[in-house]
């Protein structure tokens, strides 16, 4: 199984820390996984311009490409101006119409405060269902106050990431394992 | 319909396409050399018009995965190869070739295939050709309208006084050779989008419409959009033909048939677009309202006649050499038209 996790900001470190510490968990529970950490403030990437991802060349293509051949992808964003940030938009941009199709997507997000609770709901999940994603329904919600120099300090939030992660991989499992019996009945 | 060579009282037209695509066969993982899949789009041209089909074409790609570059290269070596059947671009990048070539190409093979040559010019989906050849992505739409209008331009005029953005002006240039008989017929290659074919209808075109899967009924509203565009910039409908083009494979049973493509177009789809075909729209093709016509031959037989029924159009142009699918499986193929599926179509379509 191949799974990416993405740091969906270039600026900031609490969604790197959160999404850094959902790889430590995958590594640490699931060795038999391929995790992929995509932290977007590494790469140098170019706005959509509306071409097929494989027309794209250098960190553009790397990223797009890293995206499209994963099984799973665990999405990890702050809220910028009550919406996620362009540089979050940019990825799907980046992609293909229905590129999540057969992908299990789970969310962590981060915000300085309560009042964006419903953003991923209302404007992350839309985004995924268009593109096709099995999306997992609850996501992680961290407040600025559940971090300490780029550590998580709050145990509550430490053991829903780790449930977040447990079912990422039990979903994606799950639908494999549908998609193949369901597969293996068109016998071609 | 006589300016682009058709007679819709001979029935719908059957034709062969190749996109060019070069791929490795997925079940052994070993691709053919260059070429001999060069020779393969030579060899399946004789056997088409040997089996009595009427059209056939080759497309233009710069990627991976291509080897057809220099598509009006392989068309001149088809018009020697044949006598009978018309054959064409499927399509031409237009955007990012210079017009005046592109009509001297033309031109010039249809002057030796004896006036069997047709343009259809497109695009491209993917876009390694605008770097590759010196343009620029931004200019995509203005790039492609420009040089389609100057391709007409020089098809209707021997003389032609031009000037754009995108090319050196032309003043009173004499763009030879000329065409067998005055003109060719240019087609615009048109997607599933109803914005290009109503493009395509205000200019007084024919398209060349690619339906890859989904409901006949879903490009049935292009083909809808394209008359009313034809219309209403007051061209007479009925003059101009419909194309289109799309998925085709003959096996004894829809299963086998499926069962014998399924694997190579989902690879080949992966390779060249980045995105496998998903099985189960896949496994809709076979409901006799899909478009895509891969089946036994009396299943194909019907859904062609229903997408006939459906569109009205005047010729069926089948892919069914994507994705390294081995050579004597397309030559069966062309047998079991030549046999099954063209008296078939004529008997119903012709007048």
């Amino acid at each position: 199984m191949k799974l990416v996790a993405i740091a969906g900001s270039i600026v900031g470190s609490k969604t790197k820390t959160a999404i850094q510490y959902a790889t430590d968990q995958l590594l640490d529970k699931y060795p038999d996984t391929e995790v992929t950490l995509l932290d977007l403030a590494d790469y140098d990437l170019q706005f959509s311009d509306g071409r097929n991802y494989l027309d794209y060349q250098g960190d553009t293509k790397k990223v797009t490409e890293t995206i499209m051949e994963a099984d799973a992808i665990i999405i990890g964003t702050p809220i910028f101006q009550a919406s996620i940030p362009g540089t979050l938009k940019n990825i799907f941009d980046l992609l293909p119409v229905g590129a999540f199709e057969g992908k299990v997507v789970s969310m962590i997000v981060t915000a300085g405060s309560q009042r964006h609770y419903l953003i991923p709901e209302q404007q992350l999940k839309p985004i995924l269902g268009y593109m096709k994603a099995q999306v997992v329904q609850s996501y992680v919600y961290i407040e600025d106050i559940d971090f300490y120099q780029k550590e998580i300090t709050n145990h509550d939030v430490m053991f829903r990431i780790e449930r977040l992660v447990e079912d990422t991989i039990t979903l994606t499992k799950t639908y494999q394992k549908i998609r193949e019996e369901k597969e293996a009945e068109y016998d071609f | 319909m006589d300016k682009y060579r058709m007679d819709p009282s001979k029935g719908l037209e059957f034709g062969l396409y190749t996109l060019g695509d070069h791929l490795p066969n997925p079940e052994t993982g070993e691709r053919i050399p260059a070429s001999q899949r060069l020779d393969e789009f030579i060899e399946l041209a004789k056997l088409a018009e040997d089996a009595g089909l009427d059209f056939f074409s080759v497309g233009e790609s710069h990627q991976d995965y291509f080897t057809t570059q220099a598509h009006s290269v392989v068309l001149a070596a088809i018009a020697q190869a044949t006598e009978k059947i018309k054959i064409a671009s499927s399509s031409t990048i237009i955007s990012t070739l210079d017009p005046v070539r592109v009509y001297e190409d033309f031109a010039t093979i249809d002057l030796i295939s004896k006036g069997r040559t047709e343009i259809i010019a497109g695009r491209a989906s993917r876009v390694g050709n605008f770097d590759l050849l010196g343009y620029d992505l931004h200019d995509y739409e203005e790039l492609y309208e420009e040089k389609f209008d100057l391709l007409l331009k020089i098809n209707q005029n021997e003389y032609v006084d031009w000037e754009g953005r995108f090319r050196a002006p032309l003043k009173n240039a004499h763009v030879l050779p000329r065409p067998l008989n005055g003109s060719l017929p240019i087609w615009r290659a048109v997607g599933g989008h109803p914005s290009s074919a109503i493009k395509a209808g205000y200019a007084g075109v024919p398209i060349f419409l690619a339906t890859l899967g989904g409901p006949a009924t879903l490009f049935k509203r292009t083909v809808d959009s394209y008359r009313d565009a034809l219309e209403q910039a007051g061209h007479d409908s009925k003059e101009f033909p419909i194309s289109t083009a799309g998925f085709f494979y003959l096996a004894e049973t829809t299963q086998q048939a499926q069962r014998e493509t399924y694997p190579f177009i989902n690879a080949g789809m992966q390779k060249t677009n980045g995105r496998g075909y998903p099985k189960q729209h896949f496994a809709q093709g076979a409901n006799p309202h899909d478009v895509m016509n891969i089946g036994s031959p009396q299943e194909v037989i019907e859904k062609i006649l229903y997408q006939h029924e459906t569109f009205g159009h005047q010729r069926y142009v089948a892919q069914m050499d994507f994705g390294g699918i081995p050579f004597d499986k397309l030559r069966k193929n062309i047998e079991l038209i030549g046999k099954e599926v063209l008296p078939a179509i004529r008997k119903y379509t012709a007048k």
